[in-house]
């Protein structure tokens, strides 16, 4: 397992002094995700990040695994289920080359996310390729660490904007001792609140979406928990509801077969009303995950996810050379420039990918 | 970084007094005097003059004079802090935020609670419990602490292991920037698309803007909690079995550890029947449905006998498992009853170090001629190592300052952190330096100067300047090539 942090690092101060831009790229399976990149921005050159990997640490009784960043996700899988433990936020695949570095990155999470937390939550500390080439680290191994600002977190969802990781450490927990789901039809304006109020219940539940008329949940724990509430919660218990789930975390569910439509992901408060207007629904997350499929203009979406107390962006397909991501107030545009600055001075890591001015 | 503000104390009141109510712009010592420290007593300074506003507008316009002026902004909740993050600049304002303490809404459905930065930890969950709902993070100043002061230290408790740290328990944040803007960080969706400023202003002590609002996630609240309560005769043997617990797939809603110091003063204090001879105590809470607790508590029960525990007691009613707690929440007063004054330290450690940890430092304790309790969140590696000394003896605070400076280094050195939740400070602003290089406090300094351009917010605090850090390295190197040389001379 090889580390090439130093040639990574090298590409970096080369692109910097050649006056060049860099693609960061794992293993490529998240291409379809952010803008084009802009044509103003010259050649990009790719960073390929994808060769970095390997386990650097694993202690299984500390809940913490340290990966190199271009580690395949099934990899770090394989050697965590030896253990008996996952990663809680059941990171999509959306291919074998899927790596923990672009998962990060995009800070994608599965159904289990509102319950067991996202990849944001489980990062404890990283190492980070700057735009000067310093290789830095921030957070540690640790659970419980306030020393200095969060960096770490700070990468999920920048698209590489601000680095390239090298590093990253995780909490990894124990895996559940028995599972099951439960499946019912329900139509789609009254699943927010049944889904919503069984989430207030202190049962084990950990995870719920709906979709062609049928709500899912899951439920995951002591297996004496599992089976009590399943026993009181009404639903069928479904024959393969693990594979169903695993259709869902890795977008196989056939809701997201077509690939050319556009994919608009809706990230709102559980409860607020899913607008009205013209395309398809599926509702993950007990609601503050919603897929919508459909033509729509991001500027039209924007107020509606708004009064949803959320956001929305171009998850797939569509547009990708205009904005994909939801609008930023002036204010927040300033930091967030300002944080690219303070990160990469001369715009070398993946310029135009999250938003056209940044 | 900072320059000296232009503008004198009585210009500056008067131009808050034009929008805040006079009676709380205050300028006379004997009413700022309260502000002068935090919770962390030992360091103290007098502001220029303390403001109460009550809007969020006002609070904008204290940002944008001071930001004109180049007065600095120290934010102040309740004052709990324990890092003397709150601590008073001279030359500036304390912006004290009590009157922003109204509960705002809470949605049951949703299972959220929108709030004023002023409401304390507590409240929230006291609120919630009508509908069978509570907030998770408990740090153990709940009864007092608020909840803006929680976002500005990350705040973590006694449940963070299972449950969480403020990071994961909310869902954004409204904040005045340095300049005067009014931004919401965050929104009522899980993960918004962008680079995460919601995580990186959680746990910024204050220097990267000022929380005006906040909207938290509630839980339910569980069914059943019960606690296993396990002696045992040696540190070594209570840390290998906290291990054991995780390693048996177990993650208690808390795992709390204390030492025999702790074990007798804490006993005396709350009479909660501790075995009093004990080297060290865990106390193990399991929550969740009925059947859950059940099955894990059995499981918690016999991992701890088979890793040697000296005596088991769990809880067989709500009276039992809030009287075995209460020791371990009273630990802090109880050893203040032992000592006249002490010293609580804050690290992180690998969990597989902590005999490794607790054996040094008792040496340590030793070297300086100091007693130290010890209690600790076991379940996250969070130390509290309680220093007992006597600040009336000249030098004893001096020498207690050091043998916490050996501690934090200790904690890096085996791989953790200088700080689990008590943030940094004033207090170990210098261990920054051992804890990261150069290049990464000036990266801190870069991503502060993002938000803060005119260095107004908290100055002086968190990161440390780096030409003090060649200084402190280089004294610490000294340091420590000094005690290899004594402890070759010995050998």
């Amino acid at each position: 397992m090889p580390d090439i942090s130093q040639q990574l690092q090298e590409q970096v101060l080369q692109a910097r002094s050649g006056k060049e831009k860099l693609s960061i790229v794992g293993g490529g399976t998240k291409a379809f995700m952010g803008r084009a990149p802009s044509s103003d921005a010259g050649a990009l050159n790719v960073l390929n990040v994808g060769e970095h990997t390997g386990i650097v640490a694993y202690h299984p009784v500390e809940l913490v695994m340290t990966v190199r960043a271009g580690t395949p996700l099934s990899d770090i899988e394989a050697a965590l289920a030896e253990q008996g433990q996952a990663l809680h936020f059941e990171p999509p695949h959306f291919g074998a080359e899927s790596t923990i570095g672009g998962t990060f990155a995009c800070n994608l999470s599965g159904p289990g996310r509102p319950w067991a937390g996202s990849v944001r939550d489980q990062v404890l500390g990283i190492r980070l390729l700057n735009g000067k080439g310093e290789h830095l680290r921030f957070g540690g191994e640790v659970m419980k660490n306030v020393a200095g600002y969060d960096v770490s977190r700070l990468q999920a969802g920048a698209l590489g904007t601000l680095g390239v990781m090298t590093e990253i450490s995780l909490k990894v927990m124990p895996g559940p001792a028995a599972s099951l789901t439960l499946v019912q039809d329900m139509a789609m304006d009254e699943v927010l609140h049944y889904m919503n109020s069984r989430a207030a219940e202190p049962k084990p539940i950990t995870a719920a979406c709906w979709v062609d008329g049928k709500v899912y949940l899951r439920l995951s724990g002591a297996k004496s928990a599992v089976e009590a509430t399943a026993e009181k919660w009404s639903g069928d218990v479904m024959e393969k509801g693990e594979a169903f789930w695993r259709s869902v975390q890795d977008m196989q569910h056939e809701f997201f077969a077509d690939k050319d439509e556009p994919l608009w992901r809706f990230s709102v408060g559980s409860t607020a009303a899913t607008p009205k207007i013209e395309g398809q629904w599926f509702i993950d997350w007990a609601g503050s995950q919603r897929w919508f499929r459909g033509t729509a203009e991001l500027g039209d979406l924007e107020p509606l996810a708004r009064t949803a107390g959320g956001q929305v962006s171009l998850f797939r397909g569509g547009d990708r050379s205009a904005e994909v991501m939801h609008s930023q107030p002036n204010a927040l545009k300033t930091i967030q420039q300002r944080v690219k600055n303070s990160f990469d001075p001369d715009g070398i890591f993946n310029p135009g990918r999250l938003y056209s001015w940044l | 970084m900072t320059t000296r503000p232009n503008i004198s104390k009585a210009d500056l009141a008067e131009q808050f007094r034009t929008f805040v109510d006079a009676d709380f712009v205050i300028t006379d010592n004997e009413t700022i005097k309260p502000y002068e420290c935090d919770g962390m007593s030992m360091y103290c300074e007098m502001p220029l003059l303390v403001v109460l506003p009550e809007t969020v507008t006002q609070v904008q316009r204290i940002m944008r004079i001071c930001h004109e002026h180049g007065v600095p902004v120290v934010a102040r909740g309740a004052g709990t802090g324990l890092s003397a993050g709150a601590m008073p600049n001279k030359e500036g304002v304390v912006l004290s935020l009590a009157k922003f303490n109204r509960i705002l809404h809470i949605d049951p459905l949703a299972r959220t609670a929108s709030l004023q930065p002023g409401v304390r930890n507590l409240a929230i969950s006291e609120e919630a419990a009508q509908y069978g709902l509570y907030y998770g993070p408990d740090p153990s100043s709940q009864i007092a602490c608020t909840i803006g002061g929680n976002v500005a230290e990350n705040s973590g408790g006694v449940h963070c292991l299972k449950y969480g740290l403020t990071v994961h328990n909310i869902f954004s944040v409204e904040m005045v920037t340095a300049e005067g803007d009014v931004v919401t960080v965050g929104s009522d969706g899980l993960d918004n698309g962008g680079m995460d400023l919601l995580a990186l202003l959680t746990g910024s002590e204050g220097l990267l803007g000022v929380v005006t609002e906040v909207k938290v996630k509630l839980l339910p609240k569980p069914e059943v909690a019960r606690v296993v309560m396990a002696g045992f005769d040696s540190v070594q043997n209570a840390g290998d079995a906290v291990g054991g617990i995780i390693a048996h797939g177990i993650i208690p809603a808390g795992l709390e550890m204390m030492d025999g110091y702790a074990i007798v003063a804490a006993d005396d204090f709350a009479g909660a029947g501790y075995p009093r001879e004990a080297k060290a105590l865990l106390l193990c809470e399991v929550d969740g449905t009925e059947e859950e607790v059940l099955e894990h508590i059995v499981a918690a029960e016999a991992v701890f006998r088979k890793l040697g525990a000296t005596s088991v007691r769990t809880s067989q009613s709500e009276e039992e498992r809030v009287l075995l707690w209460l020791g371990r929440k009273s630990a802090f007063p109880a050893v203040g009853r032992i000592s006249p004054d002490y010293y609580c330290m804050d690290g992180t450690i690998p969990r597989r170090h902590i005999a490794h940890v607790l054996i040094e430092m008792q040496k340590m304790s030793e070297k300086f001629g100091l007693r130290v309790a010890n209690v600790f969140h076991a379940g996250d590696g969070n130390l509290h190592p309680l220093i007992l000394f006597d600040a009336n003896v000249p030098g004893e605070f001096e020498r207690t300052e050091a043998f916490g400076a050996s501690i934090l280094n200790m904690c890096v050195e085996v791989g953790g952190c200088i700080t689990g939740e008590h943030g940094v400070g004033v207090e170990k602003i210098r261990q920054m330096a051992i804890q990261f290089n150069d290049l990464e406090l000036q990266q801190f300094h870069d991503v502060k100067a993002a938000f803060d351009p005119a260095g107004i917010l908290n100055p002086g605090k968190g990161v440390p300047a780096l030409k003090f850090c060649q200084e402190y390295r280089a004294l610490e190197y000294k340091q420590h090539q000094h005690e290899h040389t004594e402890a070759a001379q010995h050998a």
